[in-house]
């Protein structure tokens, strides 16, 4: 029994000892190949490291990581900021005066985005946001490689209007909502009388 | 004076050696862990990621050595140095080649058993000296393990010391080469003296030596507390066992010594079992291959080479074998090993008595 134990581990030791021999000498530099080549799971030799600055594994066109906002087709409806379960998503919308032009699939604009950030670090790639966007604005690319040395860095501002832009066309709108006012005063005004 | 300003010098030369092969035998083990484990291993810090130890060193230099507040000063302190100087004052005794010893004492394989059971002790107090459960744990189960293995190890070692006579490792280097004076003898029936190389080292005198030499290297695997026999500081269960605690160069140390032990345990394997400084290549006729091979340049190399060979294996088997519990520990050491250690001292009596006369 104890001798039959003794020869079994020894045996057993053995058959591991040669298998880490062979892998041992079994170095080959990493070939990357995409997911999609039909012998990616057959590949059992060489090692398993990517090298990854140098070496990246090839990610399909239409990958889902970080979000990317087209601002120009945007139409600043919130639906976005709204389903998003962490939050991230940060909108100041200011009214227009009037319909401000098309988006591609032809929706009127009626909303400038004075803040449209998203907020990298909270992001949790669902993909909720995508989903929900009427004019398709908002997608998901295949850059995935993003690093920062500040914290606030990873908060990506899509808005493209500048302060002083965005204080104009609220004082704009604070102008056309203060005469709409005055108009609608003048109207009670002259029912009343 | 000036013998003192040797020995001074012997010293510091020694100390040197081991550093710099404790560094080298880091990269060297993280590299072909890596290649075991179908990685590439550390290639960014120098050609090939040779310098990487060195960064590695220097940061441990930098580091701040913090001292927890419930520790016991004095054992916490003095631990890493005690087990570091164990090992260290090991080398004292090793031959390098023909006449080339640090010190030739004539008790030397006891000197060097009786100083790395030092280590135990110094693991002992820094598991105690550090105040923390993990610690304790580790360094109880070291010292049950090192003192546990030693038997199988000593008898191992006993029964090699039988074939060849003598405690002095230079004269057990002597007899298993050209330079013997009296008569050897492959596996006791042909006779070598003066052909040397392989077939007169120990572990070819006779044959029982080639299990004594498994006894003795599975043994000096748990004196060394290297996998499969590393429950004192499995990473998985016990954080990093007895050095938990320690930090910048006291950690420093413990690995310097981990990695020391590694090579005195080996070189003891080298000398007893596997011809010492002697050369491989024997004399064939007229070919004088062990004659040409022999000296202080080769012996230096010849040891250096197989002592290397042998810590490749103890960190192939590391990275081979998975940990062995404790109880199967204990199993192996009193229940296989200790009794074939036995019986290979038996037999060595035996062979000495009566086919070596």
């Amino acid at each position: 029994m104890l001798i039959k134990s003794t020869i079994d581990s020894l045996i057993t030791s053995w058959k591991g000892l040669t298998l880490t021999f062979k892998h041992t000498f079994a170095f080959k530099k990493r070939k990357v190949i995409p997911i999609k080549a039909e012998n990616y799971f057959e590949r059992q030799n060489g090692t398993a490291t990517i090298e990854y600055p140098e070496q990246q594994l090839p990610i399909p066109e239409v990958g889902r990581y970080q979000l990317d906002v087209e601002m120009d087709d945007c139409i600043v409806c919130d639906l976005c900021a709204k389903i998003c379960p962490v939050d991230c998503i940060d909108i100041e919308s200011i009214k227009a005066t009037e319909a401000i032009g098309q988006t591609s699939d032809g929706t009127t604009k009626r909303l400038y985005a004075a803040k449209f950030d998203i907020d990298m670090a909270k992001c949790m790639y669902c993909g909720l946001c995508t989903v929900v966007c009427p004019t398709e604005c908002i997608v998901m690319t295949n850059q995935y490689d993003k690093t920062v040395f500040e914290l606030s860095d990873l908060v990506y501002e899509f808005s493209d209007m500048t302060r002083e832009g965005a204080d104009e066309k609220r004082a704009l709108l604070e102008k056309q909502n203060a005469e709409k006012q005055a108009a609608k005063l003048a109207a009670m005004q002259k029912k009343n009388d | 004076m000036v013998i003192y300003l040797i020995y001074i010098g012997v010293a510091i030369g020694l100390f040197a050696f081991a550093a710099v092969f404790a560094l080298f035998a880091v990269y060297y083990e993280r590299k072909l862990s890596a290649f075991i484990q179908d990685r590439i291993g550390p290639n960014e810090t120098g050609k090939y990621g040779t310098l990487q130890t060195i960064a590695d060193i220097v940061k441990l230099i930098q580091k701040e050595m913090i001292n927890p507040t419930a520790v016991d000063k004095w054992l916490y302190a003095l631990a890493p140095a005690v087990i570091f100087i164990a090992v260290y004052m090991g080398f004292a005794a090793m031959p390098w080649a023909p006449g080339l010893v640090p010190s030739k004492t004539n008790i030397g394989l006891y000197y060097i058993f009786a100083i790395i059971s030092i280590e135990t002790l110094g693991i002992l107090m820094a598991g105690w000296g550090s105040n923390n459960k993990y610690s304790i744990l580790g360094a109880m189960r070291s010292a049950a393990q090192i003192i546990s293995y030693e038997i199988p190890a000593g008898f191992a070692l006993i029964s090699a010391v039988l074939i060849c006579g003598s405690l002095d490792l230079q004269e057990i280097s002597m007899q298993q080469g050209v330079l013997v004076k009296e008569q050897v003898k492959f596996l006791g029936i042909w006779d070598v003296t003066g052909m040397g190389g392989i077939l007169s080292w120990n572990i070819f005198r006779a044959p029982h030596l080639i299990i004594a030499f498994v006894i003795y290297f599975i043994a000096s695997l748990a004196e060394s507390n290297r996998a499969p026999f590393d429950i004192p500081e499995a990473e998985s269960e016990l954080v990093a066992g007895f050095h938990t605690e320690y930090t910048g160069m006291r950690f420093g140390l413990v690995f310097l010594a981990e990695y020391s032990m590694m090579f005195l345990v080996s070189m003891i394997g080298v000398i007893l079992f596997l011809g010492a400084w002697n050369t491989p290549l024997p004399n064939i006729g007229s070919i004088h291959l062990a004659d040409w091979t022999t000296g202080t340049a080769w012996g230096i190399f010849w040891i250096f080479v197989k002592t290397l060979l042998l810590v490749t294996v103890q960190i192939w088997i590391r990275w081979t074998l998975p940990r062995l519990r404790v109880d199967q520990l204990m199993d192996l050491c009193w229940k296989v090993l200790t009794p074939l250690a036995f019986i290979c001292m038996v037999v060595s009596a035996i062979w000495r008595v009566w086919v070596m006369n």
